[in-house]
């Protein structure tokens, strides 16, 4: 906590590490939550 | 002594309680606020974010109450009260996470669909009080860090010219927003938000056939 982050750098962008890594989890979970099979009950309509 | 007298239908007429009763009923009848079947789509862990989300803020606000209880010498200098600090701020990180997640669902979905543009606009506000939340929440750490975060942002604050009433160096007022007016605030509008998704249902995927919520 006391020691700054390391930066990414490429062109204009510029950001801290754990920020990118972040970011890069949450674009995986949103495409795991588009395709991953969902449990289904046996109560709901059509 | 007034004499009881019979009540009849044209003088419930004028009854505001009446009106609001049925506006209720007719708006927000029960089978929509606790549903007990939902439409097929719904089956798409997409729709977990919000309520993840919704999980999150529950774990905030009860980690905050007593993080407030007890103090900052208590969230600080004890073991008990480091953890109740972590966990305060992890479900925060958990809350925009989600928060974020459920707008990138919403937004791709097109969530404002068939009447539905002011729950995403609440949703728009509620994203901003939460920042303006959070922002304030950096404020009140009573630490180094929130010092040189108040130091810093007082800048900002004065170039824009709300410094003087908006004054990021008055812990005073920077924690009363955190702790009372804006999570009184989030909290409100996301009940409201909840209740205007149960009152219309979620909105149907593109092109999705079938089910009842369009």
């Amino acid at each position: 906590m006391d020691t700054p982050a390391h930066y990414f750098d490429w062109g204009f962008i510029h950001i801290s590490y754990p920020n990118l890594i972040v970011i890069g989890l949450m674009l995986v979970l949103f495409a795991v939550a588009l395709v991953a099979p969902f449990p289904r009950g046996s109560d709901r309509n059509g | 002594m007034a004499e009881l007298t019979e009540v009849k239908p044209e003088m419930l007429e004028g009854s505001w309680t009446l009106r609001v009763r049925n506006t209720v009923d007719r708006v927000l009848p029960m089978d929509h606020l606790l549903p007990h079947r939902q439409p097929y789509y719904v089956g798409s862990w997409v729709y977990v974010f919000g309520v993840i989300t919704i999980a999150a803020l529950v774990w905030v606000v009860v980690s905050g109450v007593v993080l407030s209880f007890m103090g900052p010498q208590w969230w600080h200098a004890s073991s008990l009260g480091r953890f109740f600090n972590s966990l305060h701020f992890w479900s925060v990180q958990l809350f925009f996470i989600f928060m974020v997640l459920h707008l990138w669902g919403q937004y791709f979905m097109a969530g404002w669909r068939a009447g539905r543009a002011a729950t995403w606009m609440i949703g728009v506000v509620i994203f901003a009080a939460s920042i303006l939340t959070a922002f304030t929440g950096y404020l009140s750490q009573q630490n180094f860090d929130s010092q040189f975060i108040a130091i810093n942002a007082k800048d900002a604050m004065n170039s824009a010219g709300i410094g003087a009433f908006f004054n990021v160096l008055n812990f005073g007022q920077m924690y009363g927003l955190h702790v009372m007016l804006l999570p009184i605030t989030v909290t409100f509008l996301v009940v409201v938000h909840i209740v205007m998704v149960r009152a219309r249902g979620v909105v149907k995927p593109i092109g999705a056939e079938g089910g009842k919520a369009s």
